[in-house]
């Protein structure tokens, strides 16, 4: 295909130009020995230990912005999703949705990302799917992406948090609310430019880091839809202890907390793609806040609160001013006030 | 971040804590008057600062919150007409009308455009000369002069498709009304943003009749803390007037400008506020002269009978004589993800603010 062609409905049809669309582009950027084989279901090996699952669909308007695309996004998303389960990210698959007319240089670009975060993140995309529809059917294109990670036994209270008790330290890997005020600042309605970037990135490498070099880590969970106060909030509802964290120790940049500023937007509320939230023995606190900041990926790491034997089931934050407020589920979505 | 950090100040908070706590000697109840005050009383946790017997009470100066359940029902049947794009603030599309909501509407396939200014919407019926373009006019003194610099422009720039459906407001009569209704306050927090249009002269009246404090407060911890602190005085001196704490925004004449510009275009006329009911002269029409940029003149609809929910108690909540967490409905019925009143929808309604901060 040349630069300047479009996707027609026959690059969904299954035919020829299906046939031409799956070599030229995905087979040349995806490129590895199990999609190569060309089956119609991709045959694994797996090691011992437990297979971790998931799956997550992709949507995001616009398709590129700073700091990362939709491409980028799907693979971070779905190998973070298992990175903090516990799992080591092994095997992707992809299926895409693409509104016909979509420019085939984006298509590409978006391919071309996802590879290149694969092979950053050390997996491998293993089997995929390509749909076409017609326009206005859907937005440009929707990505999703399932993926296999491989869970030791000894891993298995993280997704959980079985084993959180009064006295465990909440740290996070750096600032907040990037992603989201990125992704909304790129939107050419809100005329606004800034030089806020998406935080998206995969976390397994420094995830395994810290679960190779401790056993104090509890629970993780990326903090993406909904924010960190939504995660946090989650974690307590219903527990027998409580959570309190102090704003003055969350990290939010400077533009972003202008950005939200301006909107009335809460930064604990916004979207990050880049960032895990660990639960972790307070004797290894230490040594994780260490890892953290020693890896491009955690160099702003926090200790941002700690696991409470008051506050049963809520969580509170020490306002930066010395206050108390509860955090609590996300509604909707944040809606920018009007005075 | 400048004008930001300098009002976050813990310490300048905690001393200004220090100071209400010294100089307060007897129970007083002090109402925000604005949305974003409830907002930020909430969102930075001032009551836990405060001594027990200060009580700070929300009142209706959410603009989502006080606009009627017809304007909504309105809405919806403007949405519903052919070749007709709704522009509208984000917080009205979830506010429940009789029978439906602008987001189901939407959903349904109405053309409803959330904008972040009005002049967007302006731009939006300059793009889409085939459509009628309404914006939804909500808000105070604050948010009525970029509607009617809207106006204006449409006007002189002959967009004969750009209409304003106004339910813009202005706060005296309200904040009036609820002293004469019997709401037992000792001060108002009055709003820093209608301020800065309206100067302090609108409050005189209310200060001087009704014996009241009026301190004009900015929207940060340090603002919020230090109006307290001088109601605080104005009472144990026993001498409540009205003093500008936000003093970096507003001043005693306010914006004359933006007035002349608010004057030129609308017109007072009695106002139907949620809570309150029907108050005169309190809401923005839009003078004759510019009616082919009237919603209400221009396009004809049927709008259904409007049914308001039993058990809800927005009204008195509004008025400060309840606090959200004594409606039945708060937390169970009606929450943020689907609320059955106003208060609860609006980011700066006092029942989302207690919702999100202090359940």
């Amino acid at each position: 295909m040349t630069k300047n062609e479009k996707i027609l409905l026959g690059h969904g049809s299954g035919g020829k130009l299906s046939h031409d669309l799956i070599h030229d582009l995905f087979f040349r950027y995806f490129n590895n020995e199990f999609l190569n084989k060309q089956t119609d279901s991709a045959v694994l090996p797996v090691d011992s230990g437990l297979v971790s699952f998931t799956t997550d669909s992709f949507v995001v308007d616009p398709l590129f912005f700073p700091g990362g695309n939709i491409g980028k996004l799907a693979i971070c998303g779905t190998v973070n999703d298992l990175a903090v389960s516990g799992a080591v990210p092994k095997f992707i698959s992809t299926g895409f949705i693409i509104e016909e007319g979509l420019p085939f240089k984006d298509l590409e670009e978006i391919v071309r990302s996802m590879a290149e975060e694969a092979a950053r993140a050390g997996v491998i995309i293993v089997t995929g799917d390509t749909k076409v529809v017609n326009r206005e059917k859907c937005d440009k294109v929707f990505i999703n992406t399932s993926g296999i990670g491989i869970l030791e036994p000894r891993f298995r209270h993280i997704g959980t948090g079985e084993g959180i008790c009064p006295g465990d330290k909440i740290i996070i890997n750096g600032s907040v609310g990037d992603h989201g005020m990125a992704v909304l600042a790129a939107r050419n309605d809100l005329n606004i430019r800034g030089e806020i970037k998406s935080d998206c990135a995969s976390l397994n490498g420094l995830i395994q880091k810290i679960l190779s070099a401790t056993d104090g880590v509890k629970f993780m969970r990326d903090p993406t839809r909904g924010g960190v106060a939504t995660v946090l909030s989650e974690l307590a509802t219903g527990k027998p202890y409580g959570i309190m964290t102090d704003e003055a120790k969350i990290p939010v940049n400077r533009q972003v907390r202008a950005f939200c500023e301006l909107l009335g937007f809460d930064p604990m509320y916004v979207a990050n793609e880049g960032k895990v939230i660990i639960v972790s023995d307070p004797l290894a606190a230490g040594d994780i806040l260490k890892i953290m900041q020693e890896d491009p990926l955690g160099k702003e790491a926090s200790i941002i609160g700690e696991v409470s034997g008051e506050y049963h089931g809520k969580a509170w934050m020490k306002t930066g001013i010395g206050g108390n407020r509860i955090l609590d589920m996300l509604a909707g979505e944040q809606l920018p006030r009007i005075c | 971040m400048k004008y930001i950090d300098e009002y976050r100040d813990k310490k300048v908070v905690l001393a200004l804590a220090e100071e209400i706590r010294r100089k307060s000697t007897r129970p007083l109840a002090f109402m925000e008057v604005c949305g974003g005050h409830t907002m930020s009383v909430q969102r930075f946790g001032i009551p836990s600062l405060l001594p027990s017997h200060i009580r700070l009470l929300s009142g209706p100066g959410c603009p989502v919150c006080v606009s009627s359940r017809k304007f909504i029902d309105q809405a919806i049947a403007y949405s519903r007409l052919k070749d007709v794009i709704i522009a509208t603030y984000g917080d009205l599309i979830r506010v429940p009308g009789s029978t439906s909501s602008l987001d189901q509407e939407k959903a349904n396939g109405a053309n409803i455009r959330v904008v972040f200014s009005i002049m967007d919407a302006l731009e939006l019926a300059k793009r889409s000369p085939e459509k009628q373009v309404i914006f939804l006019g909500i808000g105070f003194e604050t948010t009525a002069p970029a509607s009617a610099t809207a106006v204006l422009s449409a006007y002189r720039e002959g967009i004969h498709n750009f209409f304003l459906y106004s339910s813009h407001k202005i706060m005296p009569p309200a904040m009036a009304a609820l002293v004469d209704e019997g709401v037992r306050i000792d001060g108002y927090i009055a709003p820093g943003h209608v301020s800065t249009i309206t100067g302090t002269s609108i409050y005189k009246d209310i200060s001087e009749k009704f014996r009241l404090g009026c301190v004009i407060s900015g929207f940060e911890p340090v603002d919020l803390m230090e109006s307290i602190l001088m109601l605080v005085n104005q009472m144990e001196e026993g001498n409540p007037r009205v003093e500008i704490q936000y003093k970096r925004a507003v001043k005693p004449e306010g914006n004359i400008k933006a007035r002349e510009i608010l004057d030129e275009v609308f017109e007072l006329r009695d106002d139907w506020w949620r809570g309150l009911g029907i108050l005169p002269r309190s809401g923005y029409g839009i003078r004759p002269y510019y009616s082919a940029h009237d919603s209400e003149k221009m396009i004809e609809v049927d709008v259904e009978p409007t049914r308001e929910d039993k058990g809800c108690i927005c009204g008195e909540i509004l008025k400060g004589l309840k606090n959200p967490k004594e409606c039945k409905l708060f937390g169970t019925a009606c929450t943020p993800q689907n609320p059955v009143g106003a208060c609860m929808v609006s980011n700066e309604g006092a029942c989302q603010a207690y919702y999100r901060y202090n359940r």
